[in-house]
């Protein structure tokens, strides 16, 4: 019956050949969107959001930040600074824990992993600039030590994660990737960490499978409900909620604001928001002698702090939360976002004064028949960002400063500022926390530029005392005094108008109702937290 | 025929060179790759060394000159934005694209020169009508607009179509397919007439008024005083005589397509080269932009060859010049 043998062969081969895509029965799969893919596997390479969110599944870092951006234990259980040295942090490393291919997790892993995040290709070495020396004293305990005290060093570590060094050594991955040699790294396309996901496949810009770790240390700790994970990035937001809309993903991030309304209307679709660690804020050139480009020669008008005081009046933020944001922004009046440790009520309530105020302002600082300036704004890096550019022209042509924007992708954006030549005098930008702490935000953009210092900063702004009080914080081991000191730079930053603050973002998250997830403050969900009903 | 041949391959290097030349002249305008290799907390250092190391200090003449070197030794360099070989990515997206173009390509020729010659045909009949008046949203309708439109009519609404992606592949060798899943064939069938439908449209178009102008010859009246069968007059001797415009114009539509996926890739998140290249410009990835460019001029240079070489198949009066 020879037929028949070829029909069974024919049912043979395809059934062998969809086995690579079957799905284990009684899997919990979550299947999950958002606008971008991971760049890479390799942890240490790339500081970035989709990056991290992925390698958040699969390894671990020492700490960790919880929905509220507290810092809580991970692979590490105590941590405090010695009592002999001020100079050294020990972190009590958790007992057990066995990577994905069976191997201990050792502080010499820990030690290896801190260190080659310091290397030169590294992402992550800003954050852990102030390492001196790490060492392993025995299994369990890691000491690092700083070149002086380190208050926040914890802090510095949330998004470190930790790798084998037995398997880094053995596929020849103990450096991070370096572009310019023009090797590829084996650590760029497999993993192998102590999370709760193990890698099953992946295909970069296409799909990611991840499936639970049985062997997770967490497991009586954290749900771990979701067993699967498939990740498909979607870039165009239509299509991204199309396909939440027609239930072939059930998790996506990156809700495009005018859709929000339409996916939590929705049957079996719920919206869940919070504010996000980041503030969107714009930048003056305040310290030059003059400005390129203004239309007042020999002087800068942005160098009055009345004109900065009548700029930040002008914005009427509520109106851009309202039409611009449509309700997805919370309107600041500080550049720190609420989680962050300096941030109080106080600092961030909005500039009190009506158009007539700001007028006079103008007036006083004798630029009553107002003055034209280009404004520098990205077109794909913020939440409608060019639009709330659109809307700020409006706005400060109400105090006779006549604005010219000029729109560019991020790409070309980004070096009118951080190439410290003065190419932009009134500038965008949005700004995140990942430590959480104020000193982060003074600097990079409130120190003056000096070297690795005030990166960011593009105002010109330089105060040498200032500088020092920044600086100061780095070592300052009394939180109490820290934080006083903290709040005396927030007060003289507030004081210069150095930025126009504008609001923070809103995070939001389309999910199916079945899914219970709250958002997470660093817009990086932790699916082991994931509930499902 | 050799000489010929000889020829227009070495045009075509003089053009693939120019099309680099003026792809590497622009690169710089369209932002600097350091910005998104090096994350928020970079310093001017870390900027300054990389930036020396990838050669992006050089003029865009040395560094066009250096992709050539490399390129001509099958080295494309290595990704910015993923880290890995630009050649093995490409292979490995490759397919995608091939079998998009090659679906839609299919779809545009079988249709546009059925529906070309059926409207040229029955020029009156109600049904020529409506499929005139039809293409002509074909031809007017942006292409993102068709595919959104697509996905919310039978994705969102009916719930029969995948919105996203290309389903589950087999992979035969280094080539993955989407051919042979249900959920792959599935996930062809917006993509492909998206992505086809302005060019079946064209097509048609350009069959029906040549056809027409065709049928207005002496020798078809000739033939039907002979009293050959309409069948026989229409496809045997009127069609074979309007094929050649439709040829050049189909051969360039071909490349279009391959080329120009982009928009389609991007909507229906198909992981093609399209959705390869636009994330290379996103992120300045000046490795697999160049390397993109250089292949698509390969394509259409190899595409006006075949085209060239296929006039003098069809048509016997090139052969004896």
């Amino acid at each position: 019956m020879p037929t028949t043998h070829r029909k069974a062969a024919a049912i043979g081969l395809t059934a062998l050949l969809l086995a690579g895509t079957a799905i284990p029965a009684g899997a919990e799969t979550l299947r999950w969107a958002r606008a971008g893919d991971a760049l890479t596997l390799d942890p240490h390479a790339q500081n970035e959001n989709p990056t991290v969110t992925l390698s958040h599944q699969i390894m671990e870092p020492l700490v960790i930040r919880d929905q509220n951006a507290e810092i809580v234990p991970a692979l590490a259980t105590e941590w405090a600074v010695s009592d002999d040295d001020p100079n050294v942090w020990i972190f009590k490393l958790r007992e057990g824990v066995k990577f994905h291919d069976g191997a201990d997790f050792t502080a010499s892993d820990a030690k290896f992993s801190l260190d080659r995040a310091r290397g030169p290709n590294s992402n992550f070495k800003e954050l852990l600039a102030s390492i001196k020396e790490v060492r392993a004293p025995d299994d369990l305990t890691l000491e690092i030590e700083t070149d002086g005290p380190n208050p926040i060093m914890p802090a510095n570590l949330t998004n470190l994660f930790m790798m084998d060094q037995q398997w880094a050594e053995a596929n020849n991955a103990t450096e991070v990737q370096d572009y310019a040699a023009g090797e590829d790294t084996f650590a760029a396309k497999n993993a192998n960490g102590t999370g709760p996901y193990k890698l099953v496949s992946r295909e970069p810009d296409v799909r990611t499978v991840l499936e639970v770790n049985e062997d997770y240390w967490g497991k009586d700790e954290y749900p771990l409900e979701v067993t699967r994970i498939e990740y498909t990035p979607i870039q165009n937001a239509a299509t991204r909620v199309a396909a939440l809309l027609s239930g072939e993903v059930d998790f996506i991030q990156d809700v495009p604001v005018q859709d929000l309304g339409r996916v939590g209307q929705t049957a079996g679709l719920e919206v869940r928001s919070r504010p996000q660690n980041r503030s969107i804020f714009f930048g003056l050139q305040s310290g030059a002698e003059d400005i390129a480009s203004d239309n007042i020669d020999g002087r800068n008008p942005l160098a009055s702090k009345e004109v900065r005081q009548a700029m930040n009046l002008a914005i009427n933020r509520d109106a851009i939360r309202q039409v611009v944001m449509r309700d997805q922004s919370v309107p600041s009046g500080v550049i720190a976002p609420p989680l962050v440790n300096g941030w109080t009520e106080e600092l961030d309530k909005l500039p009190e004064g009506t158009i007539e105020d700001a007028r006079a302002l103008m007036e006083q600082a004798g630029y009553g028949d107002g003055f034209s300036i280009r404004l520098d704004c990205p077109n794909d890096r913020y939440v409608n960002d060019e639009a709330i550019c659109q809307a700020v022209v409006g706005m400060m042509a109400q105090i006779g400063i006549d604005v010219n924007l000029d729109a560019k992708p991020k790409a070309q954006y980004f070096p009118l500022i951080t190439s410290g030549n003065g190419e932009t005098d009134f500038y965008m930008v949005g700004w995140g926390v990942p430590t959480f702490d104020s000193e982060y935000i003074f600097n990079f953009l409130v120190h003056s530029r000096d070297g690795d210092y005030g990166s960011w900063n593009a105002t010109g702004f330089s105060d040498p005392e200032l500088d020092a009080k920044i600086e100061s914080l780095a070592s300052n081991t009394d939180i109490e005094a820290r934080d006083a000191a903290i709040r005396e730079i927030w007060d003289r930053v507030q004081d210069e108008v150095l930025y126009l603050p504008l609001h923070n973002q809103v995070l939001n998250w389309g999910l199916k109702d079945s899914v219970v997830a709250e958002v997470d403050p660093e817009d990086a969900p932790k699916f082991k937290t994931f509930r499902l009903n | 025929m050799i000489a010929y041949i000889v020829r227009r391959l070495l045009q075509s290097l003089l053009v693939l060179m120019v099309v680099g030349l003026v792809a590497f002249a622009m690169f710089r305008f369209v932002g600097d790759p350091v910005e998104s290799m090096l994350g928020q907390e970079r310093t001017a250092t870390d900027v300054e060394r990389l930036r020396e190391a990838l050669g992006l200090d050089r003029s865009f003449a040395v560094q066009y000159w250096r992709f050539l070197q490399n390129a001509v030794q099958g080295d494309f360099g290595i990704s910015y934005r993923q880290g890995r070989p630009v050649a093995e990515i490409l292979l490995e997206r490759a397919p995608a694209t091939l079998e998009l173009a090659a679906v839609s390509g299919a779809l545009a020729i079988g249709f546009g020169i059925l529906l070309g010659i059926l409207t040229a045909i029955r020029r009156d009949g109600w049904g020529a009508s409506l499929v005139m008046a039809a293409s002509l949203i074909g031809v007017s309708l942006p292409t993102f607009l068709i595919g959104i439109l697509l996905i919310y009519l039978f994705s969102v609404e009916l719930g029969w179509l995948p919105s996203f992606g290309r389903g589950d592949t087999v992979r035969l060798g280094f080539w993955t397919t989407g051919f042979l899943t249900e959920s792959g064939l599935k996930a062809l069938i917006l993509p492909a007439i998206t992505l086809g439908l302005y060019q079946m449209t064209l097509i048609m178009r350009l069959v029906r008024s040549e056809m027409m102008e065709v049928l207005r010859q002496d020798y078809i009246r000739f033939a039907r005083a002979r009293g050959l069968p309409e069948r026989t007059i229409n496809f045997r001797h009127a069609l074979k005589n309007t094929l050649v415009p439709v040829i050049t114009v189909t051969g360039l539509q071909l490349g279009a397509i391959i080329a120009f996926a982009i928009i389609t890739e991007t909507v229906f998140q198909w992981p093609g080269v399209g959705l390869l290249f636009i994330n290379a410009v996103q992120f300045v990835d000046i490795p697999v932009m160049g390397a993109y460019l250089m292949l698509v001029a390969v394509m259409f240079v190899a595409i006006n060859l075949a085209v060239d070489l296929l006039y003098v198949a069809i048509d016997p009066r090139l052969r004896t010049k």
